[in-house]
This record gives C-alpha cells, structure tokens and sequence, in this order.
C-alpha cells in the first residue's frame, strides 16, 4: 500500500490522473479548481506529459477531442461558466465515442454567479450540458480518498464505454485536505486503441476516421441509437452489473422511517444528520448516489417499498429531486430542502426540516 | 502507354461533391500530390472544418477528423501534441477560420504549434449559401449584405496572413492563388514548402489561398477568377509575409 498523504482535494484529482497514465491536460484558468492545472502544470513535464493553457475553455476541449481521437488518456478541468463553454467540444467527443475525463468543481451560478462552492450544474451534468442525443457518464466523490479512486476509475470507464466521464464537485471538496492512500499508478499503454488516429499497429480497413457528421437522417438515427444502446450497457453495469460499487452508498437505509438522499459534500453532512435523528428517536438514514448518471434509480425504487418518506437536499434550487422523484414513482412523498447561490446548509437547518416532516406538530 | 496524370495516391476516388470550377477540387489536388511527394501518407492525420469542405476527409485516405465550426487549429494541437512525429494539417475557409475561429487559430500560430494550415479564402461563406464572410469585399454584394458589405456597419475585409505574419512563432506564412497556371504552381510550391517545414520539425506553416466561389458570387468560374485578380488580389495581394527557415530560397 502507498503511504498516507495529507492532499487538497484538487491536487488529489491532478496525482490521481498521472498515476492513471493521463499525459495531456488541456485547460484555462478558473477558480475553484485552480490548484489543479498549477499542480500538473508542475508534474506532467516530470513524466513526459503535455501541460497545455489553452486560450480558452472552447480551445482546451477541442484539444482533449484531438488529444482524445489519438487514443492517449487525456482530461481537462475547469468550473461551472466553463464547463458551459466546454458542451460544445463535449457533445462532438461524446458522439466521437471518444474516451476523456473532465473535472467540474462547481461554483454558484448561474451567469458569473460567485465562486462559493455549489450543486446547481446537476442538470447539466446529467442531461448532456451540449445538443443532440447523448450521456455524459457522471461520478460524485465526497472525500479526498474518493476523489483520487475516482478519477481512476473514471480514466477506466472512458476507455471502456469511450465516453467522457464526468468528475462532479464543489468548492468544498476541492479545496478540503484530508489524508489519502495514492492508488498504484495504472500500467496504460495509449498504443492499443486500434480505432485511433496515428494508431502503428496494422490497420484491419485501411484509415481511421473520427467523423460526428451524419447527412442523411437514417444513418445519423442509426448512430444515436448505436449510443444508446451502448449507454444502455453502462446503465446496466451501474445497477446490477460490476459497477455497483459505484453507484450509490446505503447508510442506515434498513430501518429508516425516512431516508435523506444527498451527493457530494452534501452526503457528509447528512450522515452527521443521520445520528443526530437516531439520536433523538427518529429513525433516519442515507442515499447517497455516487454515480449521478447513470443514476442509482432500482435501489431507490426498492427503498420506496420499505421507507415511508425521502428528504432531498442539495446546493441548489431543487435539480437532482427531480431524478428521485422519478425514481420513487409516486411511491412515498418527496420532500425537498436546498440552499443555493454558493451557501451550504448546516445539519442544524436539515434536521429541521427532518424535524417538520417527521413531526409536524 | 505511359500514364503521365493520375490522382495522387494518397487520395481516394470519391468524386468532388464541390460545385462545378471551384477551387477547392484543385487546392485538395495539390495537398495530396505534396502529401504523396514528401512521402508521409502515412503519417498523416488531416483535420476538417465546417463549411464547404466539412466532407474533404472524403477524398484523402489518410486519417482524419472532423472538428466543430472554428476548432480545426485546436484539434489539430491536441492531436500534433501526441503524436509529434504525425504530420497534422487543418483545411478551413474564411468563415470557420477568420471568424468563429479566430481564437483557435491565433493562437495555434502564436504557440507555434509544428501544423499545417490551408486556408481556402473566396470572400463568403458557400455551404450555409452565400453570407457576408469577415473577408467578404467592401461593396460586396452576399445574401447578409443584399446592398453591399457597408464598412461603416461591417468592417472592412479581415487579412489574416498579414495578421499572423505579426506573431513571432509562426514559420512559414504566404498567400497565393490558383486562378492562372503560373499562380498555381507557386500554390504547389508554397504548400509543399509549408508541408516540408512541418516534416522537418520547424514549426506553424500557414498557406492562404484567395480563391472563387461560383455558385454564390454568381459568376461562370471563368468570369470569377477574372473577378478574383480583379478585385481580390488588391485587397489580399498575393505573396510571402514569413519565411524564417528561407525555405523558398533553399
């Protein structure tokens, strides 16, 4: 086992990709995420690796898409006005199938909104952010531990799905030391993509060709539904193949009366929620989903039978509700509380409203 | 009998799509025979853009990408970023190069990076049918400009070799035409050296070619390339504004 670090969330993120065999990282700058190109910008030459600052967040993703279309293993990071900036670019690698990792540590929005750490780019996240039919695959750590494991993994399932996946964050997280074991570094070799552009190996028809433009109707209906099929293959490795240790986390969800759902750093906060309701006689517990697309739906679905209420909080208006309300069918109530703008809620606050659901008088 | 004119073999047989007497047939002739020439088909990676040459990885055989409208100069870093040893060229028109563009390729060539930029400049944009380009002529006449490009509203015709051969980094920078047999074999020449430049490592090569669209300046080709030396070739005169490893001396 590696040694025990004491690292800041971003910096975490950055060691994590270059152990994972990422070479090129491609960005412009924007705060809060900044520590995390400075810290490649310093280790990626160590290792033969590209640190490029682009002339803007449109300039840095279509060089992940080149970077990408060569096989390498390739990341761009960067926060919420520029992940906006960055759906263009995303939405040609994802119809590409194009593997790459991209990180948003979120900040309030929306327009230039602040830097403060938030949960309102849910929706983009999840639903595509660029046009056209397509997913973005979409992880949510809450620890600094889960930050570094993530991002490997997340380099794994962009290779094996040839998709962007998507590291979702928040100031918080980002900025939060902790300590953490540094997995072993990944044995990658960007050689054996055999679909890639400048790929050495022998050539089974001739050229390779990444092309996102489809005239005719017909064949472009054919591509998306190509994708999906494929998305399909990822939405069942989520929920009950060998990716459900990436789908969600269960604290305490057996007995629960009712069950509070939160991701990122949120998830931390309701766990201390979670005791202080247990505490006093309220039988609580969690549902903290780890994969927001694909979203942990069956489990939810499954609780719905058992629990007689859902809690959703987030660091935003109300945009990931909406999925476990899906999810619940109509089952049990949903209930929602948020804080937004770049404020997080306190436990004293959820408890609060546990406190109103739970007992109304 | 002794074949003495064949297609270059690093392009394949699909026929143009392009409308009759464009230049774009004739500049991709000449890229391909360069390609062939120097000897790196393959290794090559070509990067297409948006407009009317979004399908020009149609007629190479070599690898290929296509980018968003404007990216082409940033796709193609990322790509030349990996595989330095590649040899990695954009095909952009006025519109996606000197207008949505304009960030990527200022600064592809201001970082210097070691591609290759064909630049097809024929005053419009031809694919979306016939609109004010940044390139398009004082008094010129577009579906977006029904009375006449006005400067006093537009602007005046953007000259982007002039405005690249201002950065330091960039190696190579010419513009030329296709419109007379002479005019063509300096094009020949000049994408061969930028192409050349590239295979020895030496850096941003940059070839502007003035050329005609047809179809919306609504002249029989003929009559356009008369049009172009006419009232182009005043307004982008024709010439090289960087050579910083002298290869047209050599």
């Amino acid at each position: 086992m590696a040694e025990r670090i004491l690292m800041k969330g971003n910096e975490a993120i950055a060691e994590a990709a270059v152990l994972a065999g990422c070479r090129y990282y491609f960005g412009y700058p924007i705060t809060p995420q900044s520590e995390l190109p400075a810290y490649l910008a310093r280790r990626l030459p160590e290792v033969e690796g590209v640190f490029l600052q682009a002339e803007s967040e449109i300039g840095a993703i279509n060089m992940v898409y080149g970077a990408a279309a060569t096989g390498a293993r390739v990341m761009t990071t960067s926060s919420s006005p520029g992940v906006s900036l960055k759906q263009e670019g995303l939405s040609y690698i994802a119809a590409g199938e194009l593997p790459c990792v991209l990180v948003n540590v979120v900040r309030g929005g929306p327009g230039l909104g602040n830097i403060s750490p938030a949960q309102s780019d849910y929706w983009q996240s999840t639903r595509g952010g660029g046009h056209g039919d397509y997913r973005t695959l979409v992880l949510a750590p809450n620890s600094v531990q889960e930050m570094a494991d993530m991002t490997i993994r997340a380099f794994e399932l962009a290779d094996r799905f040839r998709n962007p996946v998507l590291l979702l964050l928040d100031g918080v997280l980002g900025q939060m030391m902790e300590p953490v074991n540094l997995p072993e570094p990944t044995d990658f070799d960007p050689n054996k993509k055999a679909w890639a552009l400048g790929y050495p190996g022998p050539r089974k028809g001739g050229r390779n060709l990444i092309s996102t433009i489809f005239l005719e109707a017909e064949l472009l209906e054919e591509h998306n539904w190509h994708l999906y099929q494929k998305y399909e293959v990822v939405s069942e490795a989520f929920s009950q193949g060998d990716l459900q240790d990436l789908s969600y986390e269960a604290h305490k969800v057996d007995d629960a009366e009712i069950i509070l759902v939160g991701y990122g750093i949120i998830s931390r906060i309701l766990k201390t929620v979670v005791e202080k309701c247990r505490k006093r006689g309220i039988k609580a517990g969690m549902l903290r989903p780890k994969s927001l697309w694909p979203f942990p739906s069956r489990i939810l679905a499954e609780l719905s039978q058992k629990t007689k209420q859902f809690l959703v909080v987030e660091m935003s208006c109300g945009q990931m509700v909406e999925d476990v309300k899906l999810a619940v069918d109509g089952k049990k109530p949903v209930y929602f509380f948020g804080r937004t703008g770049g404020t997080v809620p306190s436990d004293f606050e959820i408890l609060n409203e546990v406190d109103k659901i739970v007992r109304p008088d | 009998m002794e074949k003495v004119f064949s297609r270059p073999n690093s392009m394949t047989k699909t026929p143009f799509h392009y409308c009759p007497g464009c230049d774009h047939g004739v500049v991709h002739r000449l890229v391909g025979e360069c390609i062939d020439e120097l000897g790196v088909a393959d290794r090559t990676i070509g990067v297409a853009s948006v407009g009317c040459s979004v399908f020009s990885f149609d007629y190479f055989g070599f690898d290929f990408i296509s980018a968003a409208h404007g990216r082409a100069p940033a796709v193609g870093t990322g790509i030349k970023r990996v595989r330095p040893g590649s040899i990695v060229f954009t095909y952009q028109g006025d519109g996606d190069l000197a207008a949505i563009g304009t960030g990527e390729i200022i600064h592809a060539a201001n970082r210097g990076e070691k591609i290759t930029v064909v630049f097809i400049n024929n005053a419009i944009y031809g694919m979306t049918g016939g609109q004010m380009a940044p390139t398009t002529l004082v008094g010129m006449k577009t579906a977006t400009t029904p009375y006449g490009r006005d400067a006093q509203l537009c602007g005046y015709p953007i000259r982007f070799s002039e405005i690249i051969a201002t950065l330091e980094a960039p190696a190579y920078v010419t513009r030329v035409a296709v419109n007379t047999p002479a005019n063509l074999m300096r094009a020949k020449k000049a994408i061969k050296n930028a192409f050349q430049l590239q295979k020895d490592g030496k850096g941003f090569s940059f070839v502007e070619v003035v050329s005609i669209c047809p179809t919306n300046w609504g002249k029989a080709p003929n009559e356009a390339h008369k049009w172009l030396a006419e009232n182009m070739l005043p307004v982008f005169p024709l010439g090289t504004l960087r050579d910083s490893a002298g290869i047209e001396k050599a």
